[in-house]
């Protein structure tokens, strides 16, 4: 627990700085942010507000992710349009049944908003803010109030439980309403989609914008700049590549990513495990080609069987002597694969490390450590060619 | 007069063949290690077992624990990976063009040459949804070891463990995961229920659980277990689940519902809207238990009104879509028009939940939203049909928890009918308010 904390404190600070806090902590919206790059997209802050709201300590929310706010009468769909937009990088909007810590549920106006590092065009957080919806009746219900009870005026229902006034109950046709519906009351409330008003998406615009405010002045302070909008022109597979990190980083053994289509094929995907394992930092592996890894004495039939298997994209599996950043070298059991993107064609190829000799903590699952191996090849398979469908179709129109 | 299709099956195993040449073979000593009799004593295969316990239908929120969710799909995920490479599949599904079709739902075509053979059709009776189980057509015990990649069983223990070198116990057989060689797309797989039991294509409560498990148990809502009956375009009348991983969303997953109902074991029952096929989809439920229970029962009561179905298990075995169907009957009466045959497409539940498979490239290039609504719409039964067979299904539903009521308070000395699981109210109360 403590590895993962440190991972979140550290990876918040070092871009906005530790004063980011206070100034977050300043605005009084409902928010929370998360970061993707991290294994289980957790939340890295909840502002005051939110833990207000959600009846939650601090240390109950962070390294969480957002679904535990999620219940059994959460609408499935708009919880697939949440992730969908995640995994497209893009803002969304959304009215959604969420669950405090003492199980009630209520509905808000969920606004979201990727941040962009103004440096490489990547995600870096995502902003999400909650807005409680004040109800209106829904149409449906206010035509059996016409029928029933011949009354035809708006009328305001808080979804939250504990405040449920409602003036045609008080105007004593409560029996009336009752006996049409076969729900009972509390159904009514979480069943029937509810609609966020004017006012709500205002106080929700107005929220994200301070809070994009805030984080971009503070990364300033930094130098790693952020911003609303993806400021960097990203080619070839670049584009693609950025939306990969949320799928990839589900992943935790040692691999690369390199891009087939572009010259020297660079690294562009480095999972956590490979930079633990090489000692390196993630800015000094992407973009550079593999062969940083191979040292005075790895032994050139190896590099040319690597060499020939991406010529013929064929997939391999070579035991080579690589160097880690110290310049301390380990036996590599490297297997590499082609990986094809939705049009069919090699897009990547994935290179994925085991330390040959290493005790690994997982062998106590008793997967085969080659079945590990070839199950990464098939998670970035599956991960590239779904999130390449939709690029697929707009590149053949 | 028997209503029969022609058709080429895809080939789902190595071994599958004309049934001609399987009578001819001798039945001792086949030589392909198999799972028969001839060459099953000794064999072992990984065992992934299972846990039976917590599998409410919620999330997992443990974020820092392993979560198991990974086991299963890293298991599946490097197996099918390694019969890839060791060549078992007739080709490269990575390899088949795909694209979202632009519009609303976002339907899915790839452009698949490979997976339809160029063989004499054969023929297929479309009129009965029940058949008896035949041991000399092809069948799931007639496909080599090789092919199957894992056991799929419920743990005695409360947790979760993979064996991976386990006999196959021929008196209590196991369900296994083997993988289909004309793969629709990457990962896809057959669960099959028991398998040296020879079950006919037909649901029951215990398979159907089973299922629901593996989707809740692979954790991953890009991973779907899809089912045909007999007349709805299964061609292997051998009880059977197919599943693959598509990382996109499916047409289906983005349709909007109405709730009819909900049962006394939590499990919702709603209308598909907006959706050129209609149908029902079910979620919640208190116990996983409870959500297998209600769909099984309606599958059965489908099955045995001789009404073909296809379902589709989505959202990690959150969601369940039902689709009565009648398209195989009206190809057999000749109601389908010759521009939509022409396409070859069979409105299986892939197909029915928005993923499309062309084998032809003018049908890929020129695929659209409103071609796929077209084709799907045929399969749909009509509103008027499908209200009759909505009473069907919560009679049926309603009876059978009668049952289960009898029978459990039989064992019981007395216990509160509020236990049982049962539809709120009467029957009328099922008419949208």
């Amino acid at each position: 627990m403590e590895s993962q904390l440190g991972l979140i404190e550290n990876s918040f600070d070092l871009r906005y700085s530790k004063w980011v806090h206070d100034a977050l902590d300043e605005l009084p919206d409902s928010f929370t942010i998360t970061d993707p790059c991290i294994h289980g997209h957790p939340i890295i802050f909840a502002s005051n507000g939110f833990l207000k709201m959600f009846g939650y300590s601090k240390n109950e929310v962070i390294g969480r992710n957002g679904r535990i706010f999620q219940g059994p009468e959460t609408d499935r769909r708009s919880v697939m349009e949440i992730r969908e937009a995640i995994r497209e990088e893009r803002a969304m909007e959304i009215s959604l049944l969420n669950y405090r810590k003492d199980g009630t549920p209520f509905w808000m106006l969920f606004r979201m908003c990727p941040v962009f590092s103004k440096e490489d065009g990547r995600v870096i957080n995502f902003v999400g803010v909650q807005v409680p919806i004040l109800r209106k009746m829904r149409s449906s219900e206010m035509t059996l109030c016409e029928n029933r009870v011949g009354i035809r005026e708006s009328m305001f229902k808080c979804c939250r439980r504990e405040v449920c006034s409602d003036s045609v109950f008080d105007l004593g046709h409560s029996s009336s309403l009752e006996s049409v519906s076969s729900y009972d009351d509390r159904e009514l409330e979480i069943n029937e989609p509810c609609q966020a008003s004017e006012l709500e998406k205002t106080k929700a615009t107005a929220a994200i914008s301070n809070i994009l405010s805030v984080l971009t002045h503070y990364s300033e302070l930094t130098g790693r700049m952020v911003g609303r909008k993806r400021c960097c022109f990203l080619t070839g597979n670049g584009q693609l590549t950025a939306s990969l990190n949320i799928s990839l980083g589900r992943i935790k053994q040692s691999f690369v990513l390199t891009d087939a289509l572009l010259a020297d094929m660079p690294i562009v995907y480095a999972s956590e495990a490979f930079l633990k394992l090489t000692g390196y930092a993630r800015h000094e592996v992407l973009g550079q080609n593999c062969r940083f890894l191979s040292g005075m004495n790895t032994d050139p039939p190896s590099q040319f069987q690597i060499k020939k298997c991406i010529q013929t994209e064929q997939a391999c599996t070579v035991r080579i002597l690589n160097y880690r950043k110290d310049r301390t070298s380990f036996w590599n059991l490297l297997h590499i694969s082609p990986v094809r993107n939705a049009s069919g064609k090699v897009a990547y190829f994935v290179g994925i490390q085991v330390e040959d000799g290493c005790k690994n903590e997982e062998d106590k699952r008793a997967l085969r450590p080659e079945t590990r191996q070839l199950s990464v090849v098939g998670a970035v398979k599956v991960a590239v060619r779904g999130l390449s469908i939709r690029a697929a179709a707009t590149s053949t129109s | 007069m028997m209503l029969k299709i022609k058709r080429v099956p895809t080939v789902v195993s190595n071994y599958q063949k004309e049934e001609a040449e399987e009578c001819a073979r001798p039945a001792a000593g086949c030589g392909r290690n198999c799972l028969r009799s001839c060459c099953l004593p000794g064999a072992k295969l990984p065992m992934y077992a299972f846990n039976k316990e917590n599998k409410v239908v919620c999330e997992k929120d443990l974020v820092n624990n392993d979560p198991p969710v990974d086991f299963l799909d890293s298991l599946l995920l490097g197996e099918w990976e390694e019969r890839m490479q060791r060549g078992l599949f007739r080709y490269d599904v990575t390899a088949c063009e795909t694209k979202v079709i632009p519009g609303k739902y976002g339907f899915i075509a790839q452009l698949n040459e490979g997976r339809h053979l160029k063989k004499r059709p054969t023929e297929f009776r479309v009129d009965k949804v029940l058949q008896p189980f035949d041991v000399n057509k092809f069948n799931f015990t007639k496909v080599g070891q090789e092919e199957v990649l894992f056991q799929f069983e419920a743990n005695e223990n409360d947790e979760v463990q993979l064996f991976p070198n386990a006999p196959i116990d021929t008196e209590h057989s196991p369900s296994v995961v083997a993988i289909n060689v004309s793969p629709i797309e990457y990962g896809h797989v057959l669960l099959i229920p028991r398998v040296l039991d020879c079950l006919a294509q037909r649901i029951d409560r215990e398979s159907f659980l089973l299922a629901l498990y593996m989707a809740v148990e692979a954790g991953n809502p890009y991973f779907r277990l899809g089912y045909n009956s007999l007349g709805a375009f299964a061609t292997i009348n051998h009880l059977h689940f197919q599943a693959y991983y598509l990382a996109t969303p499916f047409p289906i997953e983005r349709a909007p519902s109405k709730k009819i109902t909900t049962t006394n074991g939590g499990v919702n029952i709603s209308d598909i809207l907006n959706y050129p096929v209609r149908g029902l989809v079910f979620y919640g439920g208190k116990t996983l238990e409870d959500l297998a229970n209600v769909v099984s029962d309606s599958c059965i009561c489908l099955q045995e009104n001789n009404i073909p179905y296809n379902v589709l298990i989505a959202d990690s075995g959150k969601r369940v879509f039902l689709f009565p169907q009648c398209y195989a009957e009206k190809q057999a009466l000749g109601e389908v028009s010759s521009e939509i045959l022409d396409t070859q497409v069979n409105p299986a539940v892939w197909e029915i939940s928005g993923h499309m498979v062309l084998k032809r490239k003018e049908d890929y290039e020129e695929a659209s939203e409103e071609k796929a609504w077209r084709l799907l719409a045929e399969v749909s039964l009509s509103e008027v049909r499908l209200q009759e067979v909505k009473e069907l299904i919560f009679e049926a539903i309603c009876c059978k928890i009668e049952e289960d009521k009898a029978s459990f308070e039989e064992s019981m000395t007395s216990q509160s009918h509020e236990d049982m699981d049962g539809i709120n109210g009467s029957l009328t109360c099922m008419v949208p308010v």
